[in-house]
């Protein structure tokens, strides 16, 4: 009851507050409107024959069983599509020398990956749809295939894209240069081949499109889980030729996208295609199998590395190459190189050091596009740097903690470029390592360890630290020639009973993005947070944005909703003022009250303000004009991109008679800057480790020599459930971005960032005593007995 | 493939009645064999908050109750449910049947999308009325068949906790009603 006052004691203070979400009651009645629970009047569904070859020529199809099925509207191919529709090509133009051929929603003469979808059936039901495409004959001659990186790296071997010289989609060198100088005047160097699997995204709610092209309006409007509907409003609109204005794309809730949704898929392109062939609503929710065949898989890397360091344990020097698969094209419109610029960039982000030399190289091969998934690169540019400098401390004989101490950019140095190239305007490596050290009980766990380890059980203890992106630039896309916004904007306006509403260009998936802005917004005016009401995802009704990805929502949407705010409030005491004769300096707001600035003592509400303005605005002094409804847009300036960092830690167990691992505990320090709303950030960081521990331990989409997918069901595909996972610790240090006004970073990408590098340190921590190491993930039970030779 | 028989088709689409006490409504409908419950409920009676996640009983998406169990309804077919009692999500948040279990999920923000949602209410409401308090272990245990990709699995787990000490406290060891 003595605490002393804290901002937070204010009324209306919402920033820092862990309030619940508004959205969330609906969600939990069963009450979601997720697309793929949409049905129209008139609606057909679309199913789609999938390739069962990994690249083959189409010699004919044969539709003509089909369309005499009852219940069967439309069957269309690759030529059908191809008429109405332009091709995508998936690069951009400040990748230098990159290629991809160009895409149809459906393939012309040849399929590239097995589960391409080749021919689509439109029909009154899914299950008519389902049973007709058993009527359609494809004959196909195979092709040689693609399925191993070394083998698609190969002269003169098999080509994903005949005509093309090689496999290759994408080379990039970074070298500020002394780099092999620094390797041969180190004392130490240390050296490793990494591993990662592919994994993809297994958002619960797969893709779901409904497309209604109304030919009498000429408008055609898509109801689409995605995560970003103005892209997806300037594709529909540029490659099926249709004024932008007359494409509306709305984005209900969305059951979750992780950076999945985001991409242009064939069957998504398609239905809009089916939906203006026919002049009907078309549905298409891909099931289960459809999804782990045709969504984006990511990661799929391998990296070699190599550290160089001085005597006393300085890091010198980096030297980093990595090779990574894409599939059989780059994704449409933010590529398939992304991922690996990210990993050569962000490799050895919180360390000193200053002599760095990496080559990427990106390759194509036969099956299912790679692209950006959640932490893009983060992952892998983080397991490497983690792992090398654990595999440094250990030839040095210093400790992990020590080891980091010693080398992170110290708190007090910013800014700093690093020797990648990426401008860091303030971090806190420095007090997270503190702070991790703290809450793990770091002593306490290494003495636990040494016992336990006397008696035959192994334990392991990893750390990993981390630097996130968030909110891009326009340096990220824009720059490169894709239209994605790195912008967004809201319409703000005074209701007349004197509530909010908002109407901003992020998206909620879940994340809480309705709940912040809200908080924002009621913050910043002084209104209670449940007059405030946000509208998000619909192009027609929010303005133009770039929406929720790469962490933006916050950082960008918050900022966007503040500086929106702010401009609202200073019309409404303009008003006031006139009113009440006063000057609007003198004003303020309380509880949706306009009070006296200096006394807080209430004048009116604002309610009354707008009944004034809306109703008779002729009592107010002639030539005023009542502007209640804002509209504000902002774009990031300043660093390209607001970095984040953090640390993570874990302990787990191996069981080196069966290989199996038990995670026991995971720990994070985290900072994004200023917190909006501590709960929401902290589920947010904890599934975010989720993943990472999922890529870690099980998540792998494997392929037979041929190109197929085999484990492509939940049963077969291993995701982290709630007994595997264990109990997360939260720590937050804040220090916010001097950019904007809010200060806020992002937070989405931090917990998949280093969740997999903790764990690939903790297991060969615990396998240290065998002299054994594993460097690839997913780490199987497998993996695990075959280090230890007894498999 | 040339020569397909047309009765297979036709045979598809033949339907069977069938009847239900749906949310404490008895409901009738028309049902393909092959439909699933799952699909009977969202299509048919149009109570979207069942959703379909993986159609195999390995995510816990569509678990409804079936007589008082939570079944998947994914994993059986309308017609195999003809004469039972079922309560999805919309019936047992109208009854108030886990209104302290939903604040308590609302309180702790323990969803994200909320895709899994209507599974995981479904899932902890069944295991309360069996085991009055479970351990952590055991509440994490009971949810293994339910995939949630969004949030670490933790606020979820906190708040069954939560509700069955406060159900525990309230003297009842049930709670809900079933």
């Amino acid at each position: 009851m003595t605490a002393p006052l804290t901002s937070l004691d204010r009324p209306n203070s919402y920033i820092g507050r862990s309030v619940p979400r508004p959205n969330a009651k609906r969600l939990l009645a069963g009450r979601g409107r997720y697309i793929s629970d949409l049905r129209l009047p008139r609606m057909l569904y679309a199913a789609f024959l999938r390739s069962p070859h990994a690249h083959a020529k189409i010699v004919s199809i044969n539709t003509e069983q089909v369309r005499a099925v009852e219940g069967v509207h439309l069957v269309a191919t690759g030529t059908d599509l191809a008429k109405i529709c332009t091709p995508w090509t998936g690069t951009l133009d400040h990748f230098k020398g990159m290629t991809s051929a160009p895409q149809l929603p459906l393939p012309l003469d040849r399929v590239v990956w097995a589960g391409q979808a080749v021919v689509a059936v439109v029909a009154e039901s899914r299950a008519i749809a389902e049973d007709a495409l058993e009527l359609i004959e494809v004959d196909y001659e195979d092709l040689p295939v693609v399925v191993d990186l070394d083998a698609a790296r190969e002269a003169g071997g098999a080509l994903v894209n005949p005509g093309s010289v090689n496999n290759t989609c994408f080379r990039s060198q970074l070298d500020n240069g002394a780099v092999d100088d620094a390797f041969a005047h180190a004392t130490h160097v240390v050296e490793e081949e990494f591993s990662f699997g592919r994994h993809t995204a297994v958002t619960l709610e797969p893709r779901a499109i409904v497309a209604d092209y109304d030919p009498a309006a000429g408008m055609l409007t898509v109801h689409h889980g995605t995560q970003t509907p103005y892209q997806f409003q300037d594709l529909y609109s540029r490659h099926y030729n249709i004024p932008e204005a007359r494409v509306r794309v709305i984005a209900s809730d969305i059951g979750g996208s992780f950076g999945m949704k985001l991409h242009v898929y064939h069957e998504d392109m398609a239905v809009v295609g089916l939906s203006i062939l026919l002049g009907r609503p078309v549905k298409y929710v891909a099931d289960r199998i459809e999804s782990f065949v045709s969504d984006i898989h990511a990661r799929d890397h391998r990296v070699r590395a190599r550290m160089a360091l001085d005597a006393q344990g300085e890091i010198l020097a980096m030297d980093v190459e990595d090779l990574t698969a894409i599939g059989a094209f780059s994704t449409y419109p933010r590529t398939s190189v992304v991922e690996g610029n990210q990993v050569i960039r962000l490799m050895g982000a919180p360390y000193r050091f200053k002599n760095y030399r990496a080559t990427l190289e990106v390759i194509f091969q036969n099956k299912v596009q790679t692209s950006q998934y959640r932490a893009v690169g983060h992952p892998i540019a983080c397991a490497v740097t983690e792992r090398l400098v654990d595999m440094a401390a250990a030839k040095l004989g210093l400790d992990p903690f020590a080891i980091r101490a010693q080398n992170v950019i110290p708190d007090g140095a910013y800014p700093q470029t690093s020797p990648t190239g990426y401008r860091f305007e303030a971090l806190s490596h420095q007090a997270c390592l503190k702070r991790l050290h703290e809450m793990m009980d770091y002593d306490g766990l290494r003495a636990e360890q040494a016992d336990l380890r006397k008696r035959g059980i192994y334990r392991g203890i990893g750390i990993a630290a981390f630097v996130e992106i968030t909110n891009p630039s326009p340096a990220f896309y824009g720059v490169g020639g894709a239209r994605i916004s790195s912008q967004d904007g809201a319409i703000l306006s005074l209701t007349p009973s004197g509530e909010v509403r908002c109407l901003i260009s992020v998206t909620e998936q879940g994340q809480g993005t309705e709940a912040i802005i809200s908080q924002i917004v009621a913050d910043q005016l002084g209104l209670a947070q449940e007059h405030v009401k946000v509208i998000t995802g619909d192009t027609e009704m929010t303005p133009h944005g770039g929406a929720t990805w790469a962490c933006r929502g916050a950082g960008i949407g918050g900022e966007t909703a503040l500086q929106a705010t702010r401009a609202l409030k200073r019309n409404i005491l303009e008003i006031a003022a006139l009113i009440l004769q006063e000057q609007p300096s003198a004003l303020d707001i309380i509880d949706g009250q306009v009070v006296d600035a200096a006394t807080r003592n209430q004048r009116m509400p604002i309610a009354e303000i707008a009944r004034i303005a809306y109703f008779r605005s002729d009592t107010l002094p002639p030539g005023t004009q009542a502007q209640l409804t804002v509209s504000h847009h902002f774009a990031p300036q300043g660093y390209p991109f607001a970095f984040t960092n953090g640390i993570q830690g874990c302990s787990l167990e191996v069981d080196v008679e069966t290989g199996l691992i038990k995670l026991l505990k995971h720990f994070i320090v985290e900072d994004c800057g200023r917190v909006i709303n501590p709960m929401l950030v902290d589920e947010q960081l904890r599934g975010g480790i989720v993943q990472g521990l999922g890529a870690a331990l099980f998540e792998e989409c494997r392929y037979s020599d041929t190109g197929q997918l085999v484990n492509g069901s939940l049963a077969d595909y291993l995701v982290p459930m709630p007994m595997e996972m264990p109990d997360i610790v939260i720590g937050h240090v804040e220090t916010p971005t001097a950019d904007t006004e809010l200060g806020a970073k992002g937070v989405g990408e931090a917990g998949t960032a280093a969740a997999s590098a903790c764990v690939l340190n903790a297991v060969n921590d615990a396998l240290a005593p065998f002299a054994v190491t594993i460097n690839s993930i997913p780490i199987t039970p497998l993996k695990v007995l075959t280090a230890l030779k007894r498999f | 493939m040339s020569g397909f028989d047309d009765s297979l088709l036709n045979e598809a689409d033949e339907t069977v009645r069938v009847r239900f006490v749906v949310n404490g409504r008895k409901v009738a409908c028309e049902v393909a064999p092959r439909e699933t419950l799952v699909d009977c409920l969202r299509d048919k009676l149009e109570l979207t908050g069942t959703h379909a996640g993986c159609e195999m009983g390995a995510c816990g998406a569509c678990l409804v109750q079936l007589d008082g169990r939570a079944v998947h309804s994914c994993l059986i077919f309308a017609v195999q449910a003809d004469g039972a009692t079922i309560d999805t999500i919309e019936g047992l948040s109208e009854l108030g049947a886990i209104a302290d279990l939903q604040a308590e999920f609302h309180r702790r923000n323990a969803l994200q999308c909320g895709f899994c949602t209507p599974g995981m209410l479904v899932n902890a409401h069944e295991l309360l009325s069996q085991t009055a308090q479970p351990s952590r272990e055991e509440i994490r245990d009971a949810l293994s068949g339910n995939y949630c990709r969004c949030t670490g699995y933790e606020a979820i787990v906190d708040a069954i906790d939560a509700v069955a000490s406060e159900r525990m406290k309230a003297g009842g060891a049930g709670g809900g009603v079933t």
